[in-house]
């Protein structure tokens, strides 16, 4: 997790006000919310509209689907790949199961939403991860699910559709429901970021996941 | 448990896909929420559209809405503190999420404001429950509730910098949710797409809170 954060420079202003109290709480959201103080974070975190970040993976809506559906496979095979490691039993494994049929779930969302768009949907990356030890392998899983949840935050005000930008809420709120998970696991707290979650862009966000994907 | 409203099981919501074309009305929910029962196993098309059938209104108008509900979250667990009779863990999860919720109405409050509305007046509230699993059993519903809530209003939203910044929040509502959801020994994340809920429905379900 240090590691994101230390990424997260254009937001690390806002998160700073954001742990200072409900006063400051208050001016992280106006921050958000475009206040008239000519702060560069907003643009910097929310990008210029139509999806310009996602670029790379396709124009407008359909990069922003494939950018996703890319972290997807990813969290996907990330799970997958635990549960073969055979470091976790019971419970715990339950959940990583759990987890893992879900992401699998939001590759099969993202990938017919694509395609609905008339869009080629985003190839399957290589991936390989580090799976040493049931605690590793936790802490992994956290920073992926946290950044995940914040990858999908980064994007949603640039969605132009709102049926693409509804999905992506109901997608968005349950990777934040098993970032809170992962960081009780942990023994983290389930807010991190504070009352006000922090949105993660295109570039921190693919920097972070670069080691694991291989080819 | 009292007996009048005991904690609200929320009932099904039923979708009717007649022809594929979901409207709001095709939308019913039973009686109040019932958290567990409104997570179904339904594919991304039914529920965006479910979304969009949220009513009409201006980004003041669903701030207010959303002030209501953080004002009905805030007010529970600050309450909470005196009543739940809450220890350890719990209490410091209390705590937390009680801070939060403050954040929120103290956030959405400026917010109104700064876009020229005015703020929506705190509502009274009676949460009704007698023990810790009573409190926790009605978190959850409100925690839920929360996330749904804003998952429906969020393609309502014009402005961009307010999409972003309630996204900030529901995200923190989907957390509290989910560890709520640990503390009642239930899945945390219990399905893979959390079901947006429109406004009416939402007000059904805080309904009774509201006196």
């Amino acid at each position: 997790m240090a590691e994101i954060k230390q990424l997260k420079d254009p937001v690390s202003r806002r998160r700073f006000l954001a742990v200072g109290g409900s006063t400051t709480a208050v001016a992280a959201f106006l921050a958000a919310c475009g206040d008239d103080s000519g702060t560069t974070t907003t643009t910097s975190t929310m990008g210029s509209g139509g999806g310009d970040e996602t670029a790379q993976f396709g124009k407008g809506d359909v990069g922003i689907l494939n950018y996703a559906l890319t972290l997807e496979y990813l969290e996907t095979a990330f799970y997958a790949d635990v549960v073969k490691s055979g470091l976790f039993k019971g419970a715990e494994l339950e959940t990583i199961r759990k987890f893992g049929a879900e992401e699998a779930e939001h590759v099969k969302a993202l990938t017919a939403a694509v395609k609905s768009l008339g869009g080629k949907p985003a190839p399957e990356p290589k991936t390989e991860f580090p799976l040493k030890s049931a605690k590793s392998v936790l802490e992994l899983a956290g920073t992926v699910e946290n950044l995940g949840a914040a990858a999908y935050l980064g994007q949603a005000a640039n969605i132009q559709s709102p049926e693409v930008l509804a999905s992506a809420l109901a997608i968005h709120s349950v990777e934040g429901r098993h970032a809170a998970v992962l960081n009780t696991l942990l023994g983290e707290s389930i807010t991190p970021d504070g009352a006000f979650a922090k949105p993660a862009d295109v570039q921190t966000v693919l920097k972070s996941v670069e080691p694991f994907i291989v080819g | 448990m009292n007996e009048k409203l005991s904690t609200p099981e929320l009932a099904a919501v039923e979708i009717d896909a007649e022809g594929g074309d979901l409207s709001r009305s095709d939308v019913i929910l039973k009686g109040a929420l019932a958290a567990g029962a409104v997570y179904g196993t339904f594919m991304v098309g039914p529920y965006v559209r479910k979304a969009l059938a949220m009513s009409e209104s201006g980004d003041v108008g669903i701030l207010n809405f959303a002030l209501t509900l953080e004002y009905l979250e805030s007010t529970f667990y600050e309450e909470a503190k005196t009543r739940a009779k809450t220890s350890g863990e719990l209490k410091s999860l209390l705590n937390l999420i009680a801070s939060d919720e403050q954040q929120h109405v103290e956030a959405l409050t400026a917010t109104v404001k700064k876009l020229g509305g005015k703020p929506v007046a705190e509502p009274k509230f009676d949460f009704e429950y007698n023990d810790t699993a009573g409190f926790l059993k009605l978190a959850q519903t409100f925690e839920d509730t929360g996330v749904s809530a804003y998952n429906g209003a969020g393609p309502m939203i014009k402005s961009k910098e307010v999409l972003a910044a309630a996204g900030g929040i529901v995200q923190v509502e989907a957390r509290h949710a989910a560890a709520i959801r640990l503390q009642n020994k239930d899945e945390p994340a219990p399905v893979a797409f959390d079901p947006p809920l429109d406004e009416k429905q939402v007000l059904k379900a805080v309904e009774p809170f509201i006196v």
